[in-house]
Formats: C-alpha cells, structure tokens, sequence
C-alpha cells in the first residue's frame, strides 16, 4: 500500500518569496516617500532640514529600491533560463512550474520598476510642500 | 448677462473653432470655460487639457487602425515571433512611455501654476453655504471686506487663501485659474495671474448642499490703477444718503447678520452689504444686481436659495422691502 508522505517545504527558487519580492520593495518604497514627504510638510518647523534634503533622500531610497528590483529582476530572468525557454508554462510538472514562476517575477519586476519611477517622479520637479 | 453665452468673449482660436456649433461653442467659450482663458494657471491647464485630448486621439485612431485590420479577411498571417514582438512594443513598453512622458510634463507643470506670490495681493476668501466672504489684503492698507465677487488687477499675481465656515467647498474662476477646495479647519492657497481684463464667472465646484448649484460669484479683473481706485473705494464708508430704507433695515434686524460700514449694521453671519450696490450680482450669482431682484431676494430667500440660512421677509410690506432695496441698491 502506498502511503503519500508530506512534502518537503519548497525553498529556494520554488519559495513564492522571490516572487513578492518586487512589489515589496514597490510597497515599502512608496510607504517611505509618502510618509516622510507628509510628516515633513505637516510639521515642518519641527525640522532644522530643507526640502531639498529631503528631496535627495527620496532620490537615495529610489536608488535602492530600484537596485534590489534589478537584483530581483535578474534572479528571476536566471530563474526563467535566461530566456531560453517560451511560455506558456502550464505543464503539471516540477520544471514548468520553476520556469512559470521565474517568468511571472520578472514581469512582476518590470511592473515594480516603473511603479517605483513613477512614484519618484514628483519630487524632481517639486522643490517644497506647497508648490 | 449671469449665465449662458457671451459671444463678444468668444476671442481665443480654439473658442472660435468651437463656436461652429452653438452647443458645444457654449460649452468652450464664454466667462466660465476653462477652454477660453484670461490667465496664465488656467493658459497651462488648458494646454495641458489639448496635449491630454490629442495624445488620447492619436493612441484611439492607432488602436482603431490596428483593430481594423486584425477584423480584415486578407490580412498576412504573422508568425509568432513577430506578434510577441507587437505584443511587447505596443503593450507594455508604448503605454509606460507614454504614460511617462505626460506625467512628466503634467508635473512639470504644477510648479508654475502655483508661483511664489510674497508681498503680492492676498484675498482671502471663505466658503459658507451658499455665499463667499471675500476680505482683500494689501500691504500698508487696511483690509476692506466684501463678499459675492472677487476683483483682481491685471498682470498682477494674486494669492488668494481660502478657507471654509461649515462644509468642504471648491473654489473655482474656470476662465482664470486652477481649482482649489475649501476644508474646514484647513487654509489652502491659490495663485492666479489675470492676463485680459474681462468679467468672468466663478463657481463653487464641489457638492456643500441643497443651493450648492446657486452658490456663484462674478470674478473681475480691472486694469491695475482701476483696480486700485476701486479697492480704496472698499475701504471707505459706502456713499449713501440717509433713506428711509435704512432705518426699515436697522429696524427688522438686518443688521444682525449683515454688516454695513457706518451703521449699526454689525452681522457676520451673512454676507458684508456695505458696497452691495456696485456689485455685479445679487444672492452669489443668481440674480442681476437690479431693486427689482433685491427686493424679491428680501421677500422669498427660500425660494431664490434654497437652505439659506437666511429667513424669507415676506411678511413686510410690499412698499418696506422696496424702500430696504433701493437702500441696498444705492451702497456703492
């Protein structure tokens, strides 16, 4: 008789972990610019800092926001085969999911990338609370 | 005229090429279009505006095109490869630099349509419902108070500072400017710069109750040394002979609510009549400044505006209220 013993908990590339890792970093980028430009504009006389160094801040966090998207990106793309191999991936079997899931995170990646540029982009032009 | 068409104010090419049809020329020109401008904030949104529509009509007839011919009986048949490519240029990649590309003009923008305006004219207004308090600052002259118009010179930034005593409000001349709401417990600024002298017509642009859509007010931009003479006009008692309309007012209890410079008139509740005679309007816009709709705003408020807090003096004689408007008539 056949018994169906548990499966080990999938790690490394099957973890669903890399797959939300873009938009977390999509998330917690635009939770930080969000929250500190309206803390700072709510209560500016509290702050001895100008605009503009917040402003560069903004511009740092994006940097690394969008470094760790590329990272992202470029796991997902060796996940994928580096391209090698054409979707769609539906077969039942341990390879199409791999290759299925490294796909989605590498669009998953690309959509986190132009989120968080867009989420950046005023602050270029902005240069204090108001105007 | 308080509504509809102006045709002499139809001046800018886009108004003109509207006008072709007379429903949709009402639409674009006249004193309160936002497409037939007199100020430089409302010249960028109006820009901004045909970038959007003509952007937005190159994409329609783009995807138009490519659906006519994905329906076309002898169409080439494409390979894989070559509709995956499509598929990326013209999905993803087309839409985000688009998308990209007016989002940055449209916060490329936004500084401009709120430049520093220090030491400039402040008018600070605030939103009740259904009128405007309109109270004019300048720097080493006393404010003089008003309400139900707002006046502004030309080629001169104002800032105006808004504010509201009960409901959220929005504060709107189409012709001049951008849009601003009033929130109470909150003070928002604006800038406008009136670039053509003209009279235009200002509106509340959010929903605060029952005569939401009664709530108007005339902006009017003067040249600077008209504007000038007139603001000191504002500061000074109204010149009106003593009338038998102003005992009647002080008598009813007008003076309550409303204020009238040099008279026992000391109200705020309602809008500030020292000057009511020389305004364009009666009643926030619905009504022209003439005895006649004094009179009848006098006698059925209710009926003019619905859910003023003003109370309807119907019960006066017909010949008191004509004495208390040709008072009111003749405060300028």
């Amino acid at each position: 008789m056949r018994t169906l013993l548990p499966r080990p908990r999938p790690s490394g590339p099957e973890s669903l972990w890399t797959l939300f890792t873009a938009p977390i970093v999509w998330a917690a980028h635009f939770l930080i610019c969000y929250l500190s430009v309206a803390v700072y504009c709510a209560k500016q006389e509290r702050f001895s800092i100008g605009f503009d160094v917040l402003r560069v801040a903004v511009g740092i966090a994006t940097a690394f926001a969008l470094v760790a998207i590329l990272v992202s990106a470029w796991l997902a793309w060796r996940q994928w085969g580096f391209g090698a191999h054409d979707p769609p991936h539906d077969e039942p079997t341990q390879h199409d999911r791999t290759l299925f899931q490294g796909f989605a995170t590498l669009l998953l990646s690309g959509l986190s990338f132009i989120a968080v540029v867009f989420v950046a982009l005023p602050v270029l032009f902005m240069t204090e609370c108001l105007r | 005229m308080v509504f509809g068409c102006h045709p002499q104010q139809r001046r800018s090419a886009v108004a003109r090429i509207a006008a072709v049809s007379p429903l949709f020329g009402c639409g674009c020109a006249g004193r309160q279009s936002a497409l037939d401008t007199a100020g430089s904030e409302a010249d960028a949104t109006s820009l901004l505006f045909w970038v959007l529509v003509g952007t937005g009509a190159l994409i329609w007839v783009a995807v138009v095109g490519l659906l006519v011919y994905a329906i076309r009986d002898r169409r080439p048949t494409w390979s894989e490869d070559a509709a995956g490519k499509l598929i990326l240029w013209a999905g993803p990649v087309f839409s985000s630099t688009v998308l990209f590309g007016l989002l940055t003009y449209a916060l490329w923008l936004m500084p401009g349509l709120r430049p520093a305006t220090d030491g400039a004219l402040r008018i600070e207004i605030t939103g009740s419902q259904f009128w405007w308090r309109v109270v004019y600052h300048r720097s080493a002259k006393p404010p003089a108070i008003s309400a139900n118009e707002v006046r502004l010179p030309v080629g001169e930034p104002v800032e105006f500072v808004l504010r509201s005593d009960d409901v959220v409000h929005s504060f709107w001349i189409p012709s001049l400017g951008g849009k601003m709401d009033m929130i109470p417990g909150r003070t928002n600024t604006l800038s406008v710069l009136a670039n053509r002298a003209g009279t235009y017509r200002g509106a509340c642009a959010e929903f605060c109750g029952t005569s939401h859509a009664l709530m108007a007010f005339s902006a009017v931009a003067m040249m600077p040394e008209d504007f000038d003479r007139w603001l000191a006009t504002q500061s000074r008692r109204p010149a009106s002979a003593a009338a038998p309309g102003q005992d009647l007012f002080l008598r009813h209890g007008c003076g309550s609510c409303h204020r009238i410079d040099g008279t026992e008139a000391h109200g705020s509740v309602g809008p500030d009549l020292s000057h009511l005679g020389a305004r364009e309007t009666v009643g926030a816009g619905i009504l022209p400044n003439t005895e006649e709709a004094i009179a009848r705003f006098i006698s059925e408020p209710d009926v003019l505006k619905p859910g003023t807090r003003m109370p309807s003096f119907r019960m006066l004689p017909p010949e008191e209220i004509s004495a208390i408007a040709n008072y009111l008539k003749g405060l300028k």
